[in-house]
C-alpha cells in the first residue's frame, strides 16, 4: 500500500552536528532532495560512501510537476535496485495522437523495440516518484537526510567547502569534501557562488491541471494544436497513476496567472476538453513558464552542480528530471573512485564536459519543439500550420511536426573517457554509447543483461560457446583484481552452455539480439563503465589493452 | 551536390504561369499558406541538407 506521498511530512530532527564545537567534517554533502539529489545520494551510500542530504523542505515534491520518465532513466533505478516499484506504478503507453485544429493529423506509436526490460516511457506524478526513491534512500545505512536544512551560507576552503545551515533550532555550520548541489532550477548554491545559469527565457504561459476521473480515455499522449476548445494555442494530455489526467494548456504571455488559476476559469477549459458530460475533481492547478538554460561550467572546484541547479529545459520532451537522473548516474562512480583516492579529482571534469555536452542536447531539443510549438513570428507560424497541414498525407511532414522530442540519454561520443575504435565495428554501441539491454539467460534463467553490467566497470567477452582457454579464463577472472576492479561477463549463443569459469558470470544470448546489437562476433569485448556507457571495444581480447582503457576511463593513465 | 542555379526547367514560362496560377483568387494569407507547404514539399523532394542551405542563404541574401 503506498503512503500518501503528496501530504507526508519528514521529520526534522535535531543532530550532533548542531552542537558541534567545531563543524563536523562530511565527505560529500549533496543540497536537495528532489529525484536528482535522491539518486545521487542513494549512488554514493550504495558504493559504501558516507553521505550527508540536506533539504530546506518537509515535504516531497508538491503539485504537479514531471511525469514521463524514460527507459534510460528506468534502467538506472534498476541499477539502484528501485526500478520496479517505479515500474510497477507508472502507466506506460506507446501511442501518441497529434491534432490539428478540429482534426486528428497523424498518430505515432513508439513501438517499442522487443528485447529490451523497461518500455520507452512510463508516467508517473514526481511526488511517487521522489516517495519511492526517498523510501529506498531512508533505509540506507550510510546516509543522513536532514530534512529543513536549509543552506544559507557558503565558504569555499582549500580542500572542501564550509556551510551555515538554517535549521527550526536556529543555524550551524559543517563542513565538507565535496559539495553536490541538486537544489533545483533557483539554486541557492549558485546564488551564494555569485554564479549564474544562462540561455532564453520563453516568453510564454502554461496552465497545468491535473484532473481525476475514471474516463475511458486510452491510454495515449495526445496533443492538440489550435484545437476549437483552446484557440491559437495548444493542448496536451497524458495519463499519470490512479486515474490522475494531466492537462496542459498553453496560454500565451498576457494571460494573468492569478486569474487562470481561478476554478471558474479552469472548469470551463476542461469541459470543453473533456466533454460536458464527463465527471471530474481537480487535483491540483498550477501556471507556469519555462526557460532553457544552463550554467557555463558544471564543476567548480568542489562544488559540483546537477539537475536543474545546472541546467534547465522546457518540459516538451520530458528531459528536466529524466537529464538529471543521467547527471546523477555520471557522477557517482567518479566521484567515489576519487573519494577513494582511486582516480585523481580531474575525473570529475569529465562529469563536468559530459554532461554539459548532454545538456547543450537537450536543450537544443527542447527549444526546437517549443519553437514548433508557440511560434515567435507570423512566418513561423505559417509554416508550423503548413507542416500540421500536409502531416495527414505526408510521411516526411509527420518527421516535421515536433510536439516535443521525448528524452533519450546522449551518446557521449567525443568523451575523453573513450578509447577510439582501433577494430571495425557496425551498429550504435559506440564508445560513449549507453549500453543496450537485451534479454539474456543465467543458469536457465530468463534474465537481462543490463541486470549484470555496471556498478563497476564489466568486460563483456562474447564467446562462440567453445571452452575458454584456461588463460583467457585466468586473465578474465584476473580483471577482478586490482584497484580498480573489472567485472568479467561471458556471453555465449543460445543453447551453448559454458562451464561456469570462477570469477565469470556467464549469459546465454538467449534470443540472440545481444550479438546483433553489440555487433558482436566471437572474440568480441566490450567495456562498460560503472553507468553503463561503453567505453571501449575490441575484436579480441587483451588484458593489457583492457586494462589501459580502464586507466583511460578514470583518468588514471 | 551545389544548388544549380543554370536553367533546369524546360519550359521555364509554363511553370511560371502555374506558380501563379497556383495562387489565384487566394486572399494574401493562403497564399503564404500556399507557398509555405510548396517550400517544404520541394524541400523534401531536394532532400540534400547542404543544397538547401546553399539556397536558403541565396533567398535571404538578396532581401
Ligand atoms: C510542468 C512541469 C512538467 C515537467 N515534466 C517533466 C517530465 O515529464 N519529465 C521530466 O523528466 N521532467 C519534467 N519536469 C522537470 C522536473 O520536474 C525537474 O527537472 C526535476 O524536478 C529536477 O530535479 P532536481 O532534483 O534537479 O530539482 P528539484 O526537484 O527542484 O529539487 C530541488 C530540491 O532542493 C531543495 N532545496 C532548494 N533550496 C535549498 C536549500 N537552500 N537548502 C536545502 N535544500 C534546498 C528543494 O526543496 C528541492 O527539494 C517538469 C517540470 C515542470 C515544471
Amino acid at each position: 500500500m503506498d503512503r500518501d506521498y503528496q501530504t507526508l511530512v519528514l521529520d526534522y530532527r535535531r543532530c550532533d552536528d548542531q552542537a558541534a564545537a567545531v563543524p563536523a567534517r562530511h565527505p560529500v554533502v549533496v543540497v536537495g532532495a528532489g529525484p536528482v539529489g535522491l539518486a545521487t545520494a542513494i549512488d554514493l551510500a550504495q558504493r559504501g560512501l558516507r553521505v550527508l542530504l540536506l533539504d530546506d523542505d518537509d515535504r516531497l515534491s508538491v503539485g504537479s510537476r514531471g511525469l514521463c520518465y524514460s527507459k534510460r532513466t528506468l534502467e538506472i533505478f534498476d541499477r539502484l535496485g528501485c526500478g520496479q516499484r517505479i515500474v510497477d506504478k507508472g502507466i506506460s503507453w506507446n501511442v501518441g495522437k497529434v491534432f490539428f485544429q478540429d482534426a486528428l493529423a497523424y498518430r505515432f506509436d513508439l513501438l517499442p523495440e522487443a528485447g529490451h526490460r523497461r518500455p520507452a516511457f512510463i508516467n508517473l506524478q514526481q511526488y511517487y516518484l521522489e516517495g519511492y526513491l526517498h523510501d529506498h534512500a531512508a533505509a540506507l545505512e550510510t546516509l543522513d537526510i536532514r530534512w529543513r536544512n536549509r543552506l544559507v551560507g557558503l565558504e569555499r576552503l582549500e580542500d572542501g567547502v564550509e556551510l551555515t545551515v538554517d535549521t527550526p533550532d536556529g543555524a550551524y555550520r559543517l563542513r565538507c569534501d565535496w559539495l553536490i548541489a541538486c537544489d533545483g532550477a533557483r539554486s541557492p548554491t549558485r546564488a551564494l557562488m555569485g554564479l549564474e545559469s544562462k540561455g532564453r527565457v520563453f516568453r510564454d504561459r502554461f496552465l497545468i491541471a491535473d484532473v481525476r476521473m475514471t474516463a475511458d480515455f486510452p491510454t495515449e499522449r495526445w496533443f492538440w494544436f489550435d484545437p476549437p476548445f483552446h484557440r491559437n494555442q495548444s493542448v496536451l494530455l497524458h495519463r499519470q497513476a490512479d486515474d490522475v489526467w494531466r492537462i496542459d494548456f498553453q496560454l500565451g504571455w498576457d494571460a494573468d496567472p492569478e486569474e487562470e488559476k481561478k476554478p471558474e476559469k479552469v472548469i470551463p477549459r476542461i469541459r470543453a476538453l473533456l466533454g460536458e458530460e464527463r465527471e471530474f475533481t481537480l487535483d491540483w492547478v498550477s501556471v507556469y513558464t519555462f526557460a532553457c538554460r544552463r550554467m557555463e561550467r558544471f564543476r567548480h572546484g568542489r562544488v559540483i552542480f546537477a539537475g536543474d541547479s545546472a541546467h534547465g529545459v522546457s518540459p516538451f520532451g520530458a528531459r528536466g528530471a529524466n537529464s538529471g537522473i543521467q547527471d546523477a548516474d555520471n557522477l557517482a562512480w567518479k566521484l567515489a573512485l576519487v573519494l577513494e583516492g582511486k582516480a585523481p579529482d580531474r575525473l570529475l571534469d569529465s562529469y563536468a564536459s559530459e554532461r554539459e555536452f548532454a545538456a547543450d542536447e537537450n536543450i537544443l531539443n527542447s527549444t526546437r519543439s517549443t519553437d514548433f510549438i508557440t511560434p515567435k513570428s507570423p512566418v513561423s507560424r505559417t509554416f508550423r500550420d503548413a507542416v500540421l497541414s500536409l502531416a495527414g498525407d505526408c510521411a516526411f511532414a509527420r518527421r516535421l511536426v515536433n510536439s516535443g522530442r521525448l528524452s533519450v540519454p546522449s551518446v557521449l561520443a567525443d568523451s575523453p573517457l573513450n578509447t577510439p575504435d582501433g577494430d571495425a565495428f557496425a551498429g550504435p554501441m559506440v564508445p560513449g554509447a549507453p549500453a543496450a539491454d537485451a534479454p539474456v539467460r543465467r543458469g536457465g534463467a530468463a534474465d537481462w543483461f543490463l541486470a549484470h553490467v555496471g556498478q563497476q566497470f564489466t568486460a563483456v567477452f562474447f564467446t562462440g560457446g567453445e571452452p575458454l582457454a584456461a588463460e583467457t579464463a585466468s586473465a578474465l577472472a584476473g580483471l577482478a583484481a586490482g584497484p580498480i576492479p573489472v567485472r568479467a561477463v561471458l556471453v555465449v549463443p543460445a543453447g551453448a552452455t559454458a562451464a561456469a569459469a570462477p570469477g565469470l558470470t556467464v549469459l546465454e544470448d538467449a534470443e540472440g539480439l545481444l550479438a546483433l546489437r553489440y555487433d558482436a562476433r566471437p572474440g568480441t569485448v566490450h567495456l562498460l563503465r560503472p553507468d553503463q556507457h561503453v567505453c571501449a571495444r575490441w575484436r579480441s581480447f587483451d588484458a593489457g589493452r583492457l586494462r589501459a582503457a580502464v586507466a583511460t576511463a578514470t583518468c588514471t593513465a | 551536390m551545389p544548388l544549380n542555379t543554370e536553367p533546369a526547367i524546360a519550359r521555364p514560362d509554363d511553370f511560371y504561369e502555374a506558380l501563379i496560377d497556383a495562387h489565384r483568387d487566394l486572399t494574401a494569407e493562403q497564399s503564404a499558406m500556399v507557398n509555405a507547404r510548396l517550400i517544404l514539399l520541394l524541400a523534401n523532394h531536394v532532400g540534400d541538407m547542404e543544397v538547401l542551405r546553399e539556397a536558403l542563404a541565396r533567398a535571404r541574401a538578396g532581401v
